[in-house]
């Protein structure tokens, strides 16, 4: 369902939508069971003269087991669902695979700031290339993102990732990506962070490696002490 | 009245000194649980439609950013915040639960349990009392410096906590105010409900003997008491970190951002069933008496409602997935959440069992009923997409969630309000409501909410996220395609609100010129139908004795159709 609106640019933007249409399946199935049983009955059960209704408890095991063998079904569906949720909720945040790449994602009220390694591959060193509300990642390439906030909550989201992770003040989340389609897409503030929450966008471009490299290059390294330290004192 | 025994008829009742008080003791100042339920319902209402106003302000926006909106002119983004979090404060404290929980509560519990009051009344006077000014105080934040509060209605701190951030200094107070003073009122008002549906019982009336709707707002009162306490207790600490600069959510002295979330969702999750079973005891009332069926096992109802409140209490982290909690506790709260399904599904079935064999008369309360079983069917099934951990990483905080949590939040606050009203009309003004225009106003309202809430549904899988005052910003967002989605949501609103009027006309019309309803319209079962329409203070002039359970249509070993609880045989 989401590949027709959002291209998948992660490794794990397919599994997300696999699950997502799994779901879709099974639910469009009770949907349309119910629903469609509900319409029929009451077509067939309208009121017309000469008829009565029928005077049924629903307690008899008989009667009963129109309920008990939809719920049990449904449970069954609902085991599905959970083991196909766990495994793909555990690659994307439980699990970290090794960094090759590692950048900072900062925000706050109302910015992204996004620091890269520079040249040398390293974060925190004195080649590091900060940016607003720009972020440049190269294809193919694992990334971890140490994800912060100097104010209040924000969240990272980056759509055609299928990637969403809340940014909190005082923390340091780590989480990983790895992209696999070039382009430039947007990032959003997915979490209520004041009054400029929207225009809290951003936009990523996916590079290969020659453009990244260009990229880099070109870009003149920013003290991060710019970055990292809030815009404004946070008062008591 | 408020010491009166239960099952002994108060020689006070049916006096003529009732007939004697002035308006300002009679409907202000009231201890009769009715007038009680009807302020409820006539403030619910009223609320309704500032929260309904607001929604047409910020859809608006959303369709034609930055132009004018007749009747309020631009929209800021101040003013965009502030009526996003009021309108879904509104919509859920101050219409569904006194609406369903208060109003519902107060007219039927006595009525249909067959009692002449409430137990405690005076509580129950004093519960409106509080609710009132809860209400004025949330409508005061917008006239304070800086207005109404913009944070979403969840207030997540920090930009809850320090004016610097949401620059509203004395609208989030306010708000947090007014948001505690209305737990208050619902707690005296739980109390009531649950000692007068216990204690207060007519005599033969077992506890399986009492209606699906009263155990419905008993369950839900339980509910919301055992849940309501630890965001009391983060309503205060929030309030100290606003008004005194405490620190209990600031990270930078050592509080914890998500403490709140873990307080505010420990409430808030059982608070969509506190509000939901109202709804599916009033749909339960309505289907068996216009499918002329007996309940379809009645206990395995109460049963699955039971259950699904005890889950309530295990899932609420399923909203905070990505707020930044252990990765690990996601498994767990994607097991119960999709467990909650079970007892829901099986409450649906039921409703859907009862509807075979039945001789369906599709009068308009009959109408609002199954549309509540047919709308909440595709906000459960698309809960289950939020629910697994996996897919909510990318469904959270989009529209696909709040399309959702509309297809649940509208059946129950919606729906079941117009279903009840429509249904116990009768018994409380004693006239009939026009049903050529409560048919009118029906099909206008369902058709065109659906064509609300389908383009966000599809919005949201496109990826747009909530609480954008413009996606105008966000390239992908923007696009002409998208941009006629909104803006068919926005004209599919106007359109409902518009239908609303025929409703108003039909109800104030019906109040006063509607025709004479009788005691029992409707041939249904339970007590309140034993009662004078509208019921005299006090009820009856004899409180009633109940030999049956409340379902027993059709049945075999009688001529009528129905068998009233109250007949000897």
């Amino acid at each position: 369902m989401l590949e027709w609106y959002l291209p998948q640019a992660s490794t794990y933007a397919s599994e997300i939508d696999n699950l997502v249409n799994l779901i879709g399946a099974f639910v469009a199935f009770w949907f349309v069971l119910s629903f469609g049983t509900f319409i029929w009955l009451i077509f067939r059960f309208r009121a017309r003269p000469g008829t009565e209704a029928e005077y049924i408890t629903g307690e008899l095991k008989h009667q009963k087991r129109w309920i008990t063998i939809p719920h049990l079904l449904v449970l069954v569906c609902d085991v599905f669902i959970i083991v196909g949720a766990v495994s793909v909720w555990y690659n994307i945040k439980q699990y970290l695979p090794p960094a090759e790449q590692t950048v900072r994602v900062v925000g706050q009220q109302w910015t992204w700031t996004f620091q890269h390694p520079g040249a040398d591959g390293q974060l925190d060193t004195a080649d590091d290339i900060a940016t607003v509300n720009e972020l440049h990642v190269q294809k193919g390439v694992t990334y971890h993102y140490q994800l912060q906030s100097v104010d209040v909550l924000h969240d990272f989201s980056v759509p055609v990732f299928r990637l969403k992770q809340d940014a909190i003040p005082g923390r340091t989340i780590t989480g990983w990506f790895e992209p696999t389609l070039e382009g430039e897409y947007d990032v959003q503030c997915a979490e209520i962070c004041g009054i400029g929450h929207g225009l809290m966008g951003a936009r990523i471009f996916i590079e290969n490696e020659a453009q990244h490299a260009a990229w880099v290059a070109g870009e003149s390294p920013v003290r991060l002490a710019a970055v990292t330290t809030p815009t404004r004192a946070i008062q008591e | 009245m408020a010491e009166s025994i239960p099952h002994e008829v108060d020689p006070g009742h049916g006096d003529h000194h009732h007939e004697d008080q002035g308006f300002v003791s009679k409907y202000l100042l009231s201890t009769d649980h009715k007038i009680i339920a009807m302020q409820y319902m006539f403030t619910g209402m009223l609320m309704a439609v500032i929260g309904g106003f607001m929604s047409y302000v910020f859809r608006m926006q959303l369709a034609f950013p930055g132009e004018s909106v007749p009747l309020w002119g631009i929209v800021t983004p101040a003013n965009y915040n502030a009526l996003i979090t009021n309108h879904g404060t509104i919509m859920i404290f101050w219409v569904a639960m006194p609406v369903l929980i208060a109003a519902f509560g107060n007219y039927l519990i006595p009525l249909m349990v067959g009692a002449d009051d409430m137990v405690f009344p005076k509580l129950n006077r004093l519960s409106y009392q509080i609710f009132l000014i809860s209400a004025l105080v949330l409508l005061s934040s917008y006239l304070v410096e800086g207005g109404g509060f913009g944070g979403a209605w969840t207030s997540y701190p920090p930009l809850s906590a320090k004016s610097q951030y949401n620059l509203t200094p004395a609208g989030a107070s306010l708000w947090l105010l007014a948001v505690a003073l209305e737990f208050v009122a619902f707690l005296l008002g739980g109390i009531n409900f649950i000692t007068t549906a216990m204690n207060s019982r007519a005599p033969g009336m077992k506890l399986y003997d009492i209606p699906m709707v009263i155990w419905m707002i008993v369950i839900a009162s339980i509910l919301f008491m055992v849940s309501v306490g630890p965001l009391i207790a983060g309503a205060i600490m929030l309030f100290f970190d606003q008004t005194l600069g405490t620190a209990f959510f600031d990270p930078n002295r050592g509080g914890d951002p998500i403490l709140w979330q873990h307080l505010f969702w420990f409430f808030g999750h059982p608070e969509v069933y506190v509000v939901l079973l109202p709804a599916v005891g009033i749909t339960a009332e309505i289907i068996t008496v216009f499918a002329r069926k007996k309940l379809f096992a009645y206990k395995t109802v109460l049963h699955t409602a039971v259950g699904t409140g005890v889950l309530s209490f295990t899932v609420w982290a399923h909203h905070q997935f990505i707020a930044g909690i252990d990765p690990r506790m996601a498994h767990i709260f994607t097991l119960t959440t999709l467990l909650i399904s079970i007892p829901i599904a099986e409450m649906m079935f039921v409703y859907i069992a009862t509807l075979y064999g039945g001789s369906i008369r599709l009068t308009t309360p009959m109408l609002w009923a199954l549309a509540f079983i047919g709308e909440f069917l595709i906000g459960g099934v698309t809960g289950i997409f939020l629910g697994a951990s996996g897919a909510d990483v990318y469904f959270h905080d989009t529209y696909f969630v709040l399309a959702h949590f509309h297809y649940t939040f509208y059946p129950i606050a919606i729906i079941g309000t117009f279903a009840g009203v429509s249904y116990w009309f009768p018994k409380m003004f004693g006239r009939m409501m026009n049903d050529t225009l409560g048919k009118i106003h029906f099909w206008g309202s369902i058709v065109s909410f659906n064509f609300i809430f389908i383009p966000l549904f599809v919005l949201g899988t496109a990826g747009q996220h909530r609480r954008i005052f413009d996606f105008q910003n966000f390239p992908a967002l923007a696009t002409p395609e998208l941009q006629q989605l909104r803006i068919l949501a926005t004209m599919s609103l106007v359109v409902m609100l518009g239908f609303q009027f025929v409703w108003l006309y039909n109800f104030i019309n019906s109040m006063f010129r509607g025709p004479k309803a009788g005691k029992n319209p409707w041939k249904a079962n339970t007590l309140e139908w034993s009662a004078d329409s509208p019921p005299p203070h006090g009820n009856w002039p004899e409180l009633p004795t109940v030999y049956r359970p409340p379902y027993e249509y059709s049945h075999p070993d009688r001529e009528e159709d129905y068998w009233p609880q109250h007949l000897p045989n």
